[in-house]
């Protein structure tokens, strides 16, 4: 009676972290979903203490103890993460996810004390050693990528790294083999140095990922500790342990995938390819680097959060004759809240007052217009730019680059701006034909297409977030 | 090879389960946007902590006299508690940033 409601429970459980992990992905609905993750969690914790019962029919025992423990876990998680600052967020991530990984790793190594000695099935042994292995990995690298983002460890990097990595992880499976093969007596030996190598692996796993990578690593991580978990859900074939871990593995998984999109990477780029010092010096030497692209929801999603979005159009909107729909987009996300206004560079276009015209003729305000030096004092205080079909009278060379041919033109100094967002049909170079390092920045992202086709796009979107 | 189909056999349920789930977990989170990569990481870390319930279990199962047991149980309950309070309050602070002010 009561395991069924256990099992009752841990459906419920299983069911919320479903729908947490979707509502999570929805800006509006984010933080409910959380909660409602964060409640089949609680439930789930207190039905196992109080309902859970053993093989022979008792229920658990050592309870002070347990409770000792959740409130020992409990007050310095609930403190420390409230104490932590904004910026510092994904070390606690990391630190977290350590914590998750260390746990899944003593759960194996207790499991393996109690079967030492015993023959062992195939199943059991599988999900003990996996648990082992991936939660050190996952505790070691964590906690490694913790230090890194707190500023207490740097990089290294030693030539071969990838030849001893990959040997590593190769003795560390033969050790989950051989463990199983050896005779009883001998396998704790052989179960505990494949512990310790896990543990060495991750470490070496993450010592050499460059700072800026750090999320995408604890990412990885995070979907290894999943997996971890899921271990233990084999282990106790414990189906809310089981569905968490996978489901939490998967869309990590994916996630990580998406991370490195964003930036304009491979995962393999970032797990072994150039970092440090090399990639450094050859985005600078090289004129061109890589400029990243944004989804067309990500631009709206942006825009539709920020407080402040300023447009800055140029001969891209004219050419399209988008005019209409940057209105229509402008209405939209004023609808919404959100302050918007028009930067307008005396050039923008191909002849002064170009843009004016332009966007008096689609009903612009007058006031929404700023001039370029009323631009240059807003934009520090602006969240969003958006430029639509300009380039040279943004191009920061103009300012910074004496051999540039347009050095000394006053520009419109987007790049003071939290975010510029750049819609262009192509890469190639504005009317004075000279490279915009705007466009290479990391701040800025580029939304290429027609003028007008991306406008409407993005109303549509706005419209839906 | 017959251990491998006794394996299957044995665990099909579980199997059907874990495949079910991988499809499950990528369709769910397809479509994100980039400005919640950080929180739904973080969330999705506070959902693993469901480790913890492994940590009651051996825990509580562990008999009065095995100290090796209860100790290294009482620090698996401890971390998965950090897991699990921690992963979600960070979450919910992050979040809190994307409430949509009033105009």
């Amino acid at each position: 009676m009561l395991s069924s409601i256990l099992n009752i429970i841990y459906l419920i459980a299983s069911v919320t972290f479903i729908i947490g992990l979707k509502m999570l992905s929805r800006p509006e609905s984010a933080r409910k979903g959380n909660l409602i993750a964060a409640g089949g969690m609680g439930l789930a914790i207190i039905g196992t203490i109080f309902l859970y019962e053993t093989s022979d029919g008792t229920h658990l025992g050592n309870l002070p103890w347990m409770f000792g423990a959740l409130i020992i876990g409990g007050v310095l998680g609930a403190v420390s993460s409230r104490k932590v600052k904004m910026t510092q967020m994904p070390e606690m991530v990391s630190l977290f996810n350590g914590m998750g990984g260390a746990c899944a790793m003593l759960i194996s190594l207790i499991e393996f004390n109690h079967i030492k000695g015993q023959e062992i099935e195939l199943g059991h042994y599988i999900a003990i050693v996996l648990g082992l292995v991936i939660g050190s990995i996952s505790f070691a690298g964590s906690i490694i990528a913790y230090l890194k983002l707190s500023g207490k460890q740097k990089d290294i990097s030693f030539k071969g790294q990838h030849i001893f990595n990959l040997i590593l992880f190769l003795i560390i499976i033969i050790g989950a083999v051989i463990t199983y093969m050896a005779e009883p007596q001998n396998a704790p030996t052989y179960f505990y140095a494949t512990f310790a190598l896990a543990l060495l692996y991750g470490i070496f796993f993450v010592l050499p990922i460059g700072g800026a990578d750090m999320p995408v690593v604890i990412s990885l991580l995070n979907s290894l500790t999943g997996v971890a978990a899921a271990c233990g859900g084999f282990l106790y074939n414990n189906k809310a342990m089981l569905t968490g871990g996978i489901l939490v593995g998967a869309a990590g998984t994916l996630l990580t995938v998406l991370m490195c999109k964003a930036m304009n990477r491979s995962l393999l780029n970032v797990i072994i390819g150039n970092w440090g010092g090399s990639a450094a010096a050859s985005s600078t030497s090289e004129q061109g680097g890589h400029a990243k692209e944004v989804s067309l929801s990500d631009a709206a999603m942006l825009m539709s959060y920020a407080k402040k979005v300023v447009i800055v159009p140029g001969y891209g909107l004219a050419v399209a004759q988008a005019q209409h729909t940057c209105h229509e987009l402008e209405k939209i996300l004023t609808d919404k809240g959100v302050e918007v206004s028009y930067a307008i560079h005396p050039v923008a276009g191909r002849m002064p007052g170009h843009m004016n015209v332009l966007l008096a003729e689609a009903d612009v305000a007058y006031e929404k217009l700023e001039e370029m030096e009323d631009a240059n004092t807003n934009f520090k205080n602006t969240d969003v730019v958006l430029i639509l079909g300009a380039n040279d009278v943004v191009n920061p060379a103009a300012k910074n680059d004496p051999a540039s041919p347009i050095y000394g033109m006053p520009i419109l100094e987007v790049e003071l701006a939290k975010t510029v967002i750049v819609n262009k049909r192509s890469m190639k170079p504005g009317y004075a034909g000279i490279e915009n390092a705007l466009f290479f920045q990391p701040k800025t992202s580029m939304l290429f297409g027609d003028a007008k086709k991306v406008l409407q796009d993005l109303c549509a979107e706005v419209k839906a977030t | 090879m017959e251990q491998v189909f006794s394996f299957f056999n044995d665990n099909q349920q579980i199997i059907y389960m874990v495949i079910l789930m991988i499809f499950l977990g990528i369709e769910v989170i397809g479509r994100v946007p980039s400005v919640l990569h950080t929180p739904l990481m973080s969330g999705a870390n506070a959902i693993h902590g469901v480790v913890i319930i492994g940590a009651l279990i051996v825990m509580g199962e562990a008999a009065p006299d095995n100290y090796v047991a209860i100790i290294l149980g009482f620090f698996a309950v401890v971390l998965g508690t950090l897991n699990v309070v921690g992963g979600f309050v960070v979450t919910d602070r992050m979040l809190e940033m994307f409430k949509k002010k009033k105009p």
